[in-house]
């Protein structure tokens, strides 16, 4: 990257104009350009359509276009514009909704029609506070003032990258235009909104350890697959495997700051599902709806393909954007598959060497870097704050060794693969324990021991290997019957039947168990770790295997949906209940 | 940005450079002013006029794909001239009740579509802030769709098939019956692709929605030009888009078979020499599909609605194939069906723990459909895959060495294949009747083994009779006023021996 783009710019200047000579639906071919560099943003057309350089050879420009280009002809005009693709980051981001150039949604035309780069929103005022006063001396990242939203989260307005000085003049307390100035530093106006290219990641001071959980109040992930924030994830699934509503779950419940939802390339229903959802749950935190504290970036499917392929960096500029205020940020992608094959759709159409299954050679190194981008870090005005990365992967025909699915598994921390046999039982959420991994587990464990949960690693450590042993047995039971098994062995089968039904099934759609606090969570293992050492016990006793396996344990299989996300107490008291049950009847 | 659109020439020049003509394809040279997906016509000697769009402008070189083929065309005396514009139809209630061929032209004798309203047969994509979220179920009248899988207004739920299945039959038996309580109903089915038997036998099942004025059929059949193909569906939802959101209808699409419609799109692709992608289809084959199957929903503010549901066969009944895999991946859940169930003399033969409606949850229960439907729904799948485990543990150890609950669990198996699932071609059940039947298949099992439903609704519904089958259905009816559910509690045993003599 030069110079030039590293910075923040407010510039939108046109620099020469050509020709479109070629048109081969989102790859444009133009003429007659100069002073234009590969990643420019170009119009084309007489309605301006937005469009991307990729290449410049002999002064023939190939550029690929966010738009259709239907009735796009040779002759056409073409404008540079003398600046790389860039959001435009300012207040208003949060519980907006975006197409994938970060262009506002709302107020569109039921039917969206192809339109220029500078169809943005109306410049409406923001109530501004400042947090300096003139004569300070300033750097990048320093919080110049903020922005109050209902949302809770306060849109902090920082001093931009590159920028340096004494603060000559700051606004007060006011409502301020989106594009005027609010400050005067060192002889710059700063603005509330700020231009930034969107494939390059926003600096910061350093990248911090990941250290604690990002609980996202789904039990398969916090309590076997945990994610640290600041880490990343990759949710591979077919269709049908419920990768949307975990996507959606994770929306809802995960204790974020902000959450950049980045729809990309999937369903419409689904999306105005999720949004019509956001708007209804509260926020436990501030009362108010969680859309608030979301920004969606939506580019379904049947919208252009190219913008697809921008959305994702959009939406990690938006997530960088708010982490810099210190905030700690989830970006979901979904999906991510989606992405990579619009990549796949232009660099054919420009006749590329194709590499693995017609993708890019580049693909792998276009993941990693886009993974990359997530980190705790401390920012350049010295806060702390993370971007926690999760993508969904959609292999074709579940195939897990296909390019997308086999490349992103090596950059990612934690994998929570979904699995169609899971799906089929309504086993929900399907994350096989058996396909997925989390590296985050240790300094989740320690989190939990030093916020008083010394035994949540240790129970943990027990699931899995119960889960384990179970799935070792399965196909001998498969073979010879259950009966045939020893008691012991019998009870290992009857403990992973209760771990996935009374620990790791949840229903998005209860109202109790929706989400679930680590409380909860630890007390629903704690309860089906002691009902397995009783039942052991009782064999142990006298092998009367088949009494155990008849006995009525649906209530400690009920009991997530009976008592309250957080009612740990009330899984304690089950856990009471039943044992007594077995002690009298058995 | 600043200039004006230059103005298009009112009477369309005609180009005679036409370089070559190879497959679906001519290339033109010496053209100007031609836009990208511009709406052509070809000319030959004979007069007849074929229809072409623009893949690509290169300079002075125009790429058109030819609708009707290239077969009997001559470079060097045909003509094309350039529309500029895209492809259009006239919209309006005048499709209902009619036959047409893929491109919208009149098979059925009669006059041709003529309207002052017209639309692009592309389509606009659809502001996601300006949908409305699914919520409100369409009934079927067959049991296992309505109970398991229910259809959503504005879903797009396909049915996957393999060769030799009775999927047409289940199209059509979905687009007689399919109603809403009380309100407008329309039907749209564009067949791609299918044999004259095919298209005759849904055209008589269909018959008396036609003769109401609330059926508009497209027929391309197999022997149709391939490339007419990619037309089809496109007409086919602009029509149902206009009655839908601007005439307030609600409108059902059935596109069958879409995997025809993949087949032609490849066979353009091909012809133009394009990178291939899995099994040679090419790599925007999603964004394709996507551009078909997204054509449906609701809208904030309009009555209407658009609800597809495509039929595809999965070529050697493989469901990683990249038709069906594809079309997973945009639509909202899938109903498959089973050359297994086929077998065994059940129609419809619809594999049910591999099939899903996504938008259910939202559109059934309290208000809806019943308030213990989704529950019923996931225990009835849940209990059958456990069935399915069962089943082949038996095949293995024998029966007599399973469990006494293993052993109910394959009974319940058995009833509900011939109490829920097996239905006849022509029988349209009630929700109530359907509902009830789901519940007679639970109480196959005991109530410990139903740990997904609540206390409350099984005692209201719960059988404690649990050893026979044939018990009647009303008895815990909460309907049983309808006179419908008396006579069909009989049907299933009846209808299943029916197909058996028939196999």
């Amino acid at each position: 990257m030069t110079a030039r783009t590293i910075q923040a710019h407010t510039v939108d200047e046109q620099t020469g104009s050509g020709r479109v000579v070629r048109v081969n639906g989102p790859l444009v071919e133009v003429e007659g350009l100069d002073k234009v560099a590969v990643l420019d943003v170009v119009e084309v057309g007489h309605a301006g359509l937005a469009a991307e350089v990729v290449s410049v050879r002999r002064g023939l420009v190939t550029a690929q276009v966010y738009e259709y280009t239907g009735g796009l002809r040779v002759g056409d005009p073409a404008t540079g514009r003398g600046h790389p693709l860039s959001a435009r980051l300012g207040p208003g981001l949060l519980g907006g909704i975006f197409d994938g150039l970060l262009r506002p949604l709302a107020g569109r035309p039921r039917w969206l029609t192809p339109g220029s780069l500078q169809q943005v929103g109306e410049a409406r005022p923001w109530r501004f506070i400042p947090a300096t006063s003139p004569g300070s001396d300033v750097g990048p990242g320093d919080i110049l003032g903020t922005v109050p939203t209902p949302s809770g989260v306060d849109h902090r307005v920082l001093i931009p990258v590159g920028m340096t000085g004494r603060v000559e003049w700051v606004a007060g307390n006011d409502d301020v235009d989106e594009d005027a100035p609010v400050a005067v530093v060192d002889g710059r106006q700063v603005t509330l909104t700020e231009l930034w290219p969107v494939r390059t990641g926003r600096p910061m001071r350093t990248r911090l350890e990941l250290s604690e959980p990002l609980l996202t109040g789904q039990r398969v992930v916090d309590l076997l697959f945990p994610i640290a924030k600041g880490a990343t994830a990759a949710v591979p699934g077919g269709f049908g495997t419920g990768k949307t509503v975990l996507l959606q779950q994770l929306v809802k419940w995960c204790e974020a700051d902000v959450v950049v939802f980045v729809g990309c390339g999937e369903r419409g229903n689904e999306l105005a599902d999720a949004l019509a959802d956001l708007g209804e749950i509260e926020d436990p935190r501030t009362g108010r709806s969680l859309l608030e504290r979301t920004v969606v970036i939506a580019n379904t499917s049947n919208m252009p393909v190219m913008a697809r392929e921008a959305s994702i960096y959009t939406g990690m500029t938006v997530a960088e954007f708010y982490r810099d205020m210190g905030y700690d940020v989830v970006l979901l992608a979904d999906s991510t598959s989606r992405w990579a094959e619009a990549l796949r759709e232009f660099s054919s159409r420009s006749g590329e060497l194709p590499a693995e299954e017609g993708y890019p050679a580049g693909l792998a190194s276009a993941l990693a870097a886009f993974y990359e981008r997530a980190g705790r870090v401390t920012t350049l005005g010295g806060k702390e704050g993370s971007v926690t990365a999760i993508g969904a992967v959609s292999p074709p025909g579940g195939d897990m060794t296909e390019p997308v699915t086999a490349h992103t598994e090596r950059f990612v921390r934690c994998l929570w693969s979904l699995d169609r046999d899971l799906a089929y039982a309504r086993h929900y959420p399907a994350i096989t324990w058996r396909r997925s991994f989390s590296r985050d587990a240790q300094v989740v464990g320690a989190w939990h021991a030093s916020a008083g949960r010394p035994e949540w690693a240790r129970a943990r450590a027990r699931a899995v290997a119960l889960l384990a042993e179970a799935d070792r047995l399965a196909p001998m039971v498969e073979l010879v019957g259950l009966s045939a098994l020893p008691g012991r062995e019998r009870m290992v089968m009857l403990a992973g039947r209760l771990l996935r039904e009374a620990v790791l099934q949840q229903s998005a759609q209860s109202a109790n168990d929706a989400t679930c606090t680590p409380a909860k969570q630890t007390a629903l293992l704690e309860l089906v770790l002691a009902v397995y050492d009783r039942c052991l016990a009782l064999i142990d006793a006298g092998d009367r295997a088949g009494v155990v396996e008849e006995f009525d344990l649906s209530g400690v299989i009920r009991v997530r949906d009976e008592v309250g996300p957080d009612d740990a107490a009330g899984v304690e008291r089950r856990r009471d209940e039943v044992l007594a049950l077995l002690e009298s009847q058995i | 940005m600043t200039a004006e659109a230059e103005p298009v020439p009112l009477v369309p020049l005609e180009y005679c450079g036409v370089r070559e003509a190879e497959g679906p394809l001519v290339v033109v040279e010496g053209v100007e002013g031609v836009g990208f997906d511009e709406f052509a016509t070809v000319r030959l000697t004979t007069g007849e006029l074929r229809r072409g769009l623009v893949l690509e402008v290169h300079r002075d070189v125009a790429v058109v794909q030819v609708l009707q083929g290239t077969a009997g065309i001559d470079p060097a005396t045909v003509t094309v001239a350039f529309e500029g514009r895209p492809f259009e139809i006239p919209v309006g209630e005048g499709w209902l009740g009619r036959v047409w061929n893929g491109m919208g032209e009149p098979l059925d004798g009669g006059p041709p579509m003529l309207s002052a309203v017209t639309r692009p047969v592309a389509g606009s994509p659809l502001n996601p802030t300006a949908r409305e979220v699914p919520r409100d179920p369409i009934l079927t009248g067959i049991s296992v769709i309505d109970a398991l899988t229910t259809l959503v207004r504005g879903q797009k739920l396909p049915v996957f098939s393999s060769a030799g299945l009775p999927h047409f039959e289940l199209a059509a038996q979905i687009a007689a019956q399919a109603n809403i309580a009380g309100e407008p109903f329309k039907v749209v089915v564009v067949a791609m692709g299918i044999t004259h038997t095919d298209a005759t036998a849904m055209r008589d099942a269909l018959e008396p929605r036609a003769e109401a004025g609330e059926l508009a059929l497209f027929l391309d059949t197999a022997d149709d030009p391939v490339v007419q193909r990619i037309l089809a569906p496109r007409v086919a939802l602009t029509v149902a888009e206009h009655l839908a959101f601007d005439l307030g209808h609600h409108v059902l699409v059935i596109l069958a078979d879409m995997t025809s419609y993949c087949e032609a799109v490849r066979e353009v692709s091909a012809a133009r020499g394009e990178v291939p992608g899995r099994r040679a289809y090419p790599g925007y084959l999603y964004s394709d599909l996507a551009s078909l199957y997204e054509r449906c929903g609701r809208i904030r503010g309009c009555a209407g609605s658009v609800t597809q549901v495509p039929v595809l066969t999965m070529p050697a009944a493989d469901i990683t194939h990249p038709v069906p895999d594809l079309t997973g991946y945009i639509t909202e859940g899938q109903i498959v069906l089973s050359p297994d169930v086929h077998g065994s003399g059940v129609y419809p033969p619809v594999d049910v723990l591999g099939s899903l409606s996504r938008l259910m949850r939202k559109g059934v229960g309290e208000g809806r459909t019943r308030g213990d439907h989704l529950a019923i729904a996931a225990q009835l799948v849940a209990a059958l895959a456990r069935a399915r485990q069962v089943r082949d543990l038996a095949d293995l150890i024998g029966t007599t060495a399973l469990t006494e609950t293993d052993r109910q669990y394959l009974s319940f198996a058995d009833t509900f294949s011939s109490v829920l699932v097996a239905q006849g071609t022509a029988e349209s059940r009630s929700l109530e009747d359907t509902l009830a039947r789901a519940w007679l298949v639970a109480s196959e099992l005991p109530r410990r083994e139903l740990t997904m439903l609540s206390a409350a609704d099984i005692a209201a519904y719960y059988s404690e009779d649990e050893t026979d089958p044939a018990s009647d259905p009303t008895a815990f009816d909460p309907a049983p006023s309808d006179p419908r559910t008396e006579r069909s509690a009989a049907d299933p045993v009846i209808e299943t021996g029916e197909r058996d003599v028939r196999a």
